[in-house]
């Protein structure tokens, strides 16, 4: 288990608890008691450092090391998955996966970013910042379910789309513009799940749906808090400062209206209690399917675009 | 010897800064490019382009309306849509502050003009970015007046086009500024369903989000010469990359070649190029 910087306090504890069990371990004697009370001090310790996290800290736990990614939740949620690859044009793009999804019966088309899980991974992943083909190869995949009207789910986690050169001259911009494009017609259910960063063009690029939740401990916004410092402070060092002015956790999304739902993560994070989180998102995923598939899909087409064209804020002055 | 009398005896140059006469200002135009010197007269009566390297200089709303609207005359829509600080928003400025910079520098509300006119006898409605309004950003106004123009055009059956000219997402909206890509975006598929052109032209410079959303979405992509369009600016990828770009990357002609544009037009073709294509595209529909 890695403890992030405001984990202290905890991380002390539960060195505390690895010393008692070993003494107990070792001295055969019957420490049970002081364990317990030890255990339930940590817990204790946990629900107190997460009730109130700052967006910063939430920042931290979406980049968390040992978050649950896309390939994560697939495996525990779906019955079946059979991956796709390809663009059928480039390449295949690893930082973008998808595939057929089997969940309890129900057949959805699956498309999430990748990050890697050790440092090859994360290379052969690219961070999660997909390149057009990987863009490509997911609205592939959406024409494909909208063909045989499966519904789509997303899984977002990206620090961005990637800002490289080939990036450009296969065309980053056209490629993530004409997903949002085709997303909004997509004539099947489309939920979105922000699972953990959601930065800029790069979420959006898979993230324009009937339903777009966040969990609780991600951020969804414009630019990430270290390009946003970098930017309009010149420096690299109001990181903090940026991402609370941005307001780009998931509860000030939701007040804004600019997020359908948020998905609650265990006390300590999604990646504390992987499995309870993966068993929530496949019943929101359930539940959701059935609730947008009451209305036809004109419908939801129309109440997805009204949706997006309400979003803004502004003025009229008398002219 | 007898050159000693008209050698400068005071090194430098001894005239002090107040004293230094200055050309008036907005008289001379200096070419940023080729160094050229013209009156600044000239260079509006040449449509703001160089007239010995071609540059195009960079221009806004009521410089476009003038060279592409009949005679000049169109009707501003719209204009009374203002920016509100919802977030409050404090950098080394707080959002508030830059607003009322910005409006008071350029006199305008935000950086965007709609304007509806006749292009050659034709009927259109132009949303043009004006890139002195905080880096063209792209925030809630402009997204509102795209939404409204293509509203328009579609109730009264016109065609639309927008010309941008952005740094890419106004961050001081945070997500708001994210989701106007959405929006838009959304908005042209009602426009496009309604079977009218829309016409994307980019100018210099066309990044970010507005390259991620509407600028590449046109039946047609056309662009000035040279102009910088790109999602990510040069200096990121310069960064990340840790070498040095080839020369005339992400420049027009870069992405005529790989595909993304229809095609580059001198400033000076604009609007013939333009009435050619409207004409094509609505002559004969009702």
């Amino acid at each position: 288990m890695q403890f992030l910087d405001f984990e202290k306090p905890l991380e002390d504890l539960v060195s505390q608890l690895d010393k008692l069990q070993s003494i107990a371990d070792k001295n055969k004697m019957d420490m049970s008691a002081s364990v317990r009370q030890l255990e339930q001090t940590i817990e204790e310790t946990r629900s107190e450092i997460y009730k109130n996290l700052t967006p910063w800290q939430r920042v931290q736990l979406s980049r968390h090391p040992e978050r649950p990614y896309t390939n994560y939740y697939i495996s525990k949620i779906c019955s079946t998955f059979t991956e796709l690859f390809g663009d059928r044009n480039v390449k295949d793009d690893k930082a973008i996966v998808g595939g057929l999804a089997d969940i309890d019966g129900q057949q959805v088309m699956i498309i999430g970013h990748q990050k890697g899980t050790n440092t090859k991974q994360r290379q052969i992943r690219n961070f999660g910042m997909a390149n057009p083909e990987g863009y490509r190869k997911a609205l592939r995949l959406m024409k494909l379910a909208e063909k045989f009207n499966r519904p789509i789910v997303t899984f977002i986690d990206t620090p961005g789309a990637y800002p490289g050169l080939e990036a450009e001259e296969r065309g980053q911009g056209e490629a993530i513009a004409r997903n949002i494009y085709e997303m909004v017609n997509m004539r099947v259910p489309v939920i979105c799940i922000i699972i953990g960063e959601g930065a800029s063009g790069g979420a959006l690029g898979i993230g324009v749906g009937d339903k777009v939740v966040m969990l609780e401990n991600t951020w969804y916004t414009v630019i990430s808090p270290e390009n946003c410092s970098s930017i309009l402070w010149r420096s690299w060092d109001y990181k903090v400062q940026a991402a609370e002015q941005l307001k780009l956790t998931s509860e000030d999304m939701s007040a804004f209206g600019l997020v359908d739902d948020v998905l609650k993560e265990p006390v300590g994070g999604a990646h504390y209690k992987p499995e309870e989180m993966a068993l929530s998102i496949k019943r929101y995923i359930l539940d959701t399917i059935k609730e947008l598939e009451q209305t036809d899909a004109d419908q939801r087409i129309e109440k997805r675009i009204e949706k997006f064209s309400s979003m803004g804020f502004f003025e009229e002055t008398e002219a | 010897m007898s050159t000693l009398w008209f050698r400068r005896s005071n090194k430098g140059i001894q005239t002090d800064t107040k004293e230094k006469k200055e050309t008036p200002d907005g008289l001379w135009h200096k070419c940023s490019e080729c160094r050229t010197t013209i009156t600044q007269q000239e260079l509006a009566d040449n449509m703001y382009i160089c007239p010995k390297c071609d540059y195009h200089n960079r221009i806004n709303a009521k410089e476009y309306f003038e060279i592409l609207f009949d005679d000049g005359a169109f009707t501003e829509l719209f204009e009374n849509i203002r920016a509100i600080d919802k977030l409050g928003f404090v950098d080394v400025k707080p959002y508030k502050d830059r607003l009322v910079a910005a409006q008071k520098s350029t006199g305008l509300g935000d950086a965007m003009t709609v304007g509806v006119g006749k292009l050659d006898g034709r009927d259109l409605v132009i949303a043009c970015m004006n890139f002195n309004f905080i880096g063209g950003s792209m925030g809630s106004v402009v997204g509102e007046k795209i939404a409204r123009g293509i509203d328009y055009a579609i109730q009264h059956k016109l065609p639309f086009m927008i010309i941008s000219k952005s740094g890419g997402a106004r961050m001081m909206e945070s997500a708001f500024s994210l989701m106007q890509m959405a929006k838009t975006s959304a908005k042209l598929t009602q426009l496009s369903k309604a079977g009218l052109p829309y016409i994307s032209f980019m100018t210099d410079p066309t990044t970010g989000g507005v390259t991620a959303s509407f600028a590449m979405l046109g039946d047609i992509n056309i662009a000035e010469p040279k102009a910088l369009i790109g999602f990510a600016g040069p200096r990121v990828i310069k960064e990340t990359l840790k070498k040095d770009l080839p020369p005339g990357f992400q420049r027009s002609e870069f992405l005529l070649e790989h595909g993304f544009l229809d095609f580059v037009v001198n400033r000076k073709n604009l609007k013939t190029e333009l009435s050619h294509c409207l004409t094509w595209f609505m002559e004969g529909k009702k």
